[in-house]
């Protein structure tokens, strides 16, 4: 109940390609996430799944059925767009219940339903309120709210979280991970952003300029980086790329997450000069200004003291080294 | 307001340059209504000054109420306006929609062609027009100057309805798609409320070109039972004698209706003015 496959698509606006052949399978009750730099095209393929945009070739299967020429409204889906889009002039319980009468639902199961997701989502005391009396995390909540009663195959987001403050944004991440916990439906979810992606997704796809560079499950990526795009990409601070020459090895990179090099104030591979430490209480993050490998980012874990001008030897864990050939494909 | 912009120099300076503006434009308008209460003497003698006991004279207002069907005038000139007004509005945002929402062949370029009439004036085809209307045989019917006017119009509307709706969101019209409204409802339902403000702007700057106009009532339907008020106005002006104090008195009159009209829509057209400035 709610698989989707990609076949090929492909997608030009006049002469500009922005996908370029993209395939994909979605098992049912996955949750997958596009995740890419803004104009990669994840959004575009995400409207082509929901039918908002034609394809120029390739094919959209949900549920093993041909969609290409079905209208969003029959597709079994639901969207919640980033600027939530609510209908200004109807009030919260009229915005969920529109798309259900459309479908000529019954009034009973048009409130049956509305009652039951509005519970889900803390909605009850507003639902007589016009989405211009909300603040901006309920109105993104009605949003979900107004997907969730149209009891769809398929989710699709497209950066939910993007218009809101840091604080709501890990809450109503984690309120759409606990959604999909309960409701085990199959959700398609786009985000520039790749912790929202780390934290939310089974599977993650990674695009850029309209191809996939990679997909696979969190961890994969992060332990398996197919590609300097995606090593660099994913994790946060970024990893550290070291051209070869430098250190004297044959490969065009050698990349190190920051997390994976240890410092010494004595003795290590790389000598180098603090030039800014930040303190963020769990983690330190020390910005060194080395001889051998130019300016490296080093993540030590809790509270280190260190400061400008400071003098420290940085070594990399040699199992945790990335080697990229010419064409920027991992080595090995 | 931030304090610089509101420093009182600079309030002084920018009101005085306001209120010269609505003095110089409130004259004419003024000495039109001031004058259509005085008597013909007094018009003549001293036109700037406001009517005394002595000067006062309704004789412009009863004129005009005693000879032609003054309020037949009115009614064509309000039903010219209005029809024109609807037609221009709806097929105006409906071309509007359908240029800035659906990507086609020739989209700009069929953009560009309806936004031709706003630089060549519709008059240049007056002969063209007449032999039309007689062919059809619209000659003195309200129909006839209710095409023209929508045809006069729908230029400047395309044009500004369209800029305003690219800044509908996409976002609100996909959902509406998702949720299975049909385009129609998207377009009456969700965008034209959205629009309102400009949709009154443009009901302004079409509506009182329509109703002060003189030419294609005169040309198109200069019958006793077409006349718009301009035209029965004009009624009052002869080759050697006008009578001032009715033609006063009626201009006077026709300036009412779109007065109220404007009011109607000002609150709306204020927005639709600054919606671009401010946000
Ligand atoms: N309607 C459109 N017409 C022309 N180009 C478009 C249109 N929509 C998107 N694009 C282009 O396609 C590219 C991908 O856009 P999008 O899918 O929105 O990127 P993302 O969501 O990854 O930031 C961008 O370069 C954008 O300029
Ligand atoms: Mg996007």
């Amino acid at each position: 109940m709610g698989s989707l496959k990609i076949e090929n698509v492909k997608k030009s606006f006049g002469p500009v390609d922005v996908l370029k052949g993209i395939d994909l399978d979605v098992k049912d009750g996955e949750f997958v996430v596009f995740v890419g730099p803004s104009g990669c095209g994840k959004s575009t393929l995400l409207r082509i799944i929901a039918g908002l945009e034609d394809a120029t070739s390739g094919n959209v299967l949900i549920d093993d059925a041909r969609v290409t020429n079905a209208p969003p409204s029959k597709r079994g889906i639901a969207m919640v767009f980033q600027t939530y889009a609510l209908y200004p002039h109807l009030t919260v319980r009229d915005n969920m219940a529109l798309g259900l009468k459309q479908a000529g639902t019954p009034t009973a199961e048009i409130d049956k339903r509305i009652a039951a997701s509005s519970a889900m989502l803390s909605l009850e005391p507003y639902l007589k309120r016009r989405p211009a009396e909300l603040s901006g995390g309920q109105r993104q909540r009605v949003a979900i709210g107004r997907a969730l009663v149209r009891e769809p195959k398929l989710f699709l987001f497209d950066e939910p979280l993007s218009n809101l403050d840091a604080a709501l944004r890990v809450n109503t991440r984690l309120e759409i991970a606990q959604l999909h916990n309960r409701l085990k439906a199959t959700m398609v979810y786009v985000t520039h952003d790749q912790v929202e992606a780390m934290t939310l997704a089974d599977r993650i796809v990674v695009l850029n300029a309209g191809r996939i560079e990679q997909v696979g499950a969190p961890m994969e990526l992060y332990n398996k980086p197919a590609n300097l795009f995606v090593a660099g990409f994913i994790g946060s601070p970024k990893m550290n790329f070291i051209e070869g020459a430098r250190l004297g090895e044959t490969v065009k990179t050698v990349g190190v997450r920051p997390e994976h090099i240890s410092v010494s104030q004595t003795e290590g591979a790389w000598k180098g000069t603090v030039v800014h430490a930040e303190h963020l209480g769990a983690d330190t993050n020390v910005f060194l200004e080395t001889e051998k490998a130019g300016l490296i980012t080093i993540r030590l874990f809790g509270e280190y003291q260190t400061g400008p001008g400071a003098t420290l030897y940085a070594t990399p864990e040699p199992a945790r080294t990335y080697r990229f050939g010419e064409d920027g494909k991992v080595l090995g | 307001m931030s304090k610089a912009a509101s420093s009182l120099p600079r309030t002084i300076g920018a009101h005085a340059v306001l209120l010269t503006y609505t003095a110089i434009a409130l004259f004419p308008v003024t000495v039109i209504v001031v004058n259509s209460f005085k008597s013909r003497n007094a018009i003549f003698r001293s036109p700037l000054s406001l009517p005394t006991s002595e000067t006062f004279d309704l004789i412009g207002y009863t004129t005009v109420m005693a000879q032609g069907d003054f309020f037949l005038y009115f009614q064509n000139s309000l039903i010219v306006t209005v029809a024109s007004l609807f037609f221009v509005l709806l097929f105006g945002a409906m071309a509007a929609f359908a240029l800035s929402e659906y990507r086609f062949k020739g989209n700009t370029m069929m953009g560009l062609y309806l936004a031709l009439g706003i630089m060549i004036p519709i008059r240049l085809g007056t002969v063209a027009i007449l032999q039309l209307m007689v062919a059809s045989g619209l000659v003195n019917t309200l129909t006839a100057l209710i095409l023209v006017y929508t045809a006069q119009g729908l230029p400047l509307a395309v044009f500004i309805l369209s800029e305003f709706m690219k800044q509908v969101s996409d976002d609100l019209k996909n959902a509406g798609r998702i949720d299975g409204l049909s385009e129609y409802r998207i377009f009456f339902r969700l965008v034209l409320p959205l629009v309102r403000p400009a949709m009154a702007t443009v009901a302004v700057f079409t509506m009182i070109p329509i109703w002060n106009d003189l030419w294609f009532p005169l040309i198109l339907a200069p019958s006793e039972a077409t006349k718009t008020v301009t035209l029965g106005a004009q009624v009052f002006i002869g080759q050697f004698v006008t009578n001032w104090n009715a033609v006063l008195a009626a201009l006077s009159l026709a300036i009412l209706p779109v007065l109220i009209l404007y009011f109607f829509f000002s609150r709306q057209l204020i927005r639709g003015i600054t919606s671009g400035a401010v946000k």
